[in-house]
């Protein structure tokens, strides 16, 4: 609460601009990336103790050392990620940044925007607002986040939540989801921070609100 | 291992004669428990800190994992079964699996064998396999969830432990039903009472309609299909129950001791 009450405060006298990123957003954002990454490296030790495709990950770049080590970041990690994507759904819709900064998302918005990022005529001037791909990255990879918490809850409790196995379609398909999700996360996380790199002021925001 | 573990020398460390020991096994990565720094030097540039390699990092995992013991003993609802399938649903071949070969399986005459009962119990006798066999038992086809990811369906028949627990006098307000077992270095695992008591838990003697085969757990397995794979016993020798925790071969090296699902 402190830092909020001084930023207030500076921003009455000294700056009248307004933060770009709130306080909350860049604390839960970090957080999220911090646990993100403990998630998908143990993840994929885990994934090495019984491949579901013709490949195992490195152990250069996972997390545990060995199955048991790896549950153990996993199911510790877990805690971290929940409790963290909660205080953000629960702000996120609270405050009506959801609303105010996702949408609307419109299908000849995107490709406009896609368009004019591949030609490299995208603005990034005000990055308070989110152009179309950004609104659909950021609104598709939250519902990722909820089926990835939800698919992997499933398996770690298949007897007591047995209708949430179900609703995956089985204990064997919650596997795949489960994979499926971590996959698109990642995808998400390089292009994110690749593009993150080309606009370096955006990554400012993240870090200092502004 | 087990019992060794316990009586072999008094007064040494167990934890660093375990740590010896496990040094000295095959397949050594797999048994390696967090420290092993290579794997995570990623991290540890990422986080400029050398956290994941410090023993802090690993009691702070063990904490959180008895953290979890609790949420999930509290999540743990007794009269939420495990779901069945239909026979034709069962996974064929149904897998071996162990920490050693099949062919280091254990070999149980079962004319020598006993089932040894000890601890909070009223009736401290050994039972022999034909005893056992005369006692009611009931058919399962439930999902054999392994802590590696795989699954596989399986059928299993035999009797209740919770019917067995009250036939000897169970003291059923202890903590745990411990088990020990027949596989090399002495697998053995404890079981909290309240899974112990779940109407689908079985002391089970056939596999598939027939006499457990020596892959299954010959004479006798615990099949608890609220847990994970490691706290489904095979071999059994003995059951114990008691209020202390004992610990057990897998969950001595980090896999969470509830485990259940």
């Amino acid at each position: 609460m402190t830092s909020l009450a001084v930023s207030d405060h500076q921003a009455e006298t000294a700056t009248p601009a307004k933060a770009i990123q709130p306080v909350w957003v860049r604390m839960v954002h970090w957080i999220n990336a911090f646990a993100m990454i403990l998630m998908i490296m143990s993840g994929w030790q885990i994934y090495n103790a019984s491949p579901l495709f013709g490949f195992t990950f490195s152990r250069s770049i996972t997390l545990g050392g060995w199955l048991g080590g790896a549950l153990l970041w996993h199911f510790a990690a877990m805690w971290l990620l929940m409790v963290n994507g909660l205080v953000y759904l629960a702000l996120g819709f609270a405050t009506g940044r959801f609303r105010k900064k996702l949408l609307p998302i419109t299908p000849g918005g995107v490709i406009a925007d896609t368009k004019a990022a591949l030609t490299f005529k995208l603005s990034h001037d005000d990055l308070s607002k989110y152009n179309s791909v950004q609104k659909l990255l950021y609104a598709g990879i939250i519902v990722v986040g909820v089926v990835i918490v939800l698919s992997g809850l499933s398996m770690w409790k298949p007897v007591q939540l047995h209708w949430l196995v179900s609703l995956f379609g089985g204990y064997d398909f919650a596997r795949y989801v489960h994979f499926t999700c971590m996959a698109l996360i990642v995808a998400f996380l390089v292009i994110h921070v690749a593009l993150a790199l080309l606009v370096p002021k955006s990554l400012r925001a993240m870090i200092i609100g502004r | 291992m087990g019992r060794l573990r316990k009586l072999l020398i008094p007064g040494v460390d167990k934890k660093l004669l375990v740590r010896d020991a496990v040094k000295t096994m095959p397949e050594l990565t797999r048994r390696r428990f967090i420290t092993t720094g290579t794997s995570l030097g990623a991290l540890t540039l990422l986080t400029g800190c050398d956290v994941v390699d410090s023993s802090s990092a690993e009691e702070m995992l063990k904490q959180v994992s008895k953290f979890n013991d609790a949420v999930q003993a509290w999540m743990f609802n007794p009269d939420a079964l495990a779901p069945t399938f239909r026979e034709s649903m069962i996974t064929k071949p149904f897998p071996f699996n162990a920490y050693y070969d099949l062919d280091d399986a254990p070999e149980i005459a079962a004319a020598d064998w006993k089932l040894e009962v000890r601890g909070l119990v009223e009736n401290k006798k050994s039972w022999t396999l034909d005893e056992l066999y005369k006692l009611p038992q009931v058919k399962q086809v439930t999902r054999h969830i392994c802590v590696e990811g795989w699954s596989a369906i399986g059928s299993w028949t035999g009797t209740p432990l919770r019917d067995f627990l009250k036939l000897v006098g169970a003291d059923t307000r202890a903590k745990y039903v411990w088990f020990q077992c027949a596989d090399k270095d002495g697998y053995n695992s404890p079981l909290d009472m309240r899974s112990a008591l779940h109407p689908q838990t079985q002391m089970t003697f056939k596999f598939a309609d027939e006499i457990l085969p020596r892959a299954y757990g010959f004479p006798m397995k615990i099949r608890v299909p609220t847990k994970l794979g490691f706290k489904n016993p095979k071999y059994v020798l003995s059951m114990e129950v008691t209020n202390d925790y004992k610990g057990g071969y897998w969950e001595d090296q980090g896999y969470n001791s509830f485990s259940g699902s």
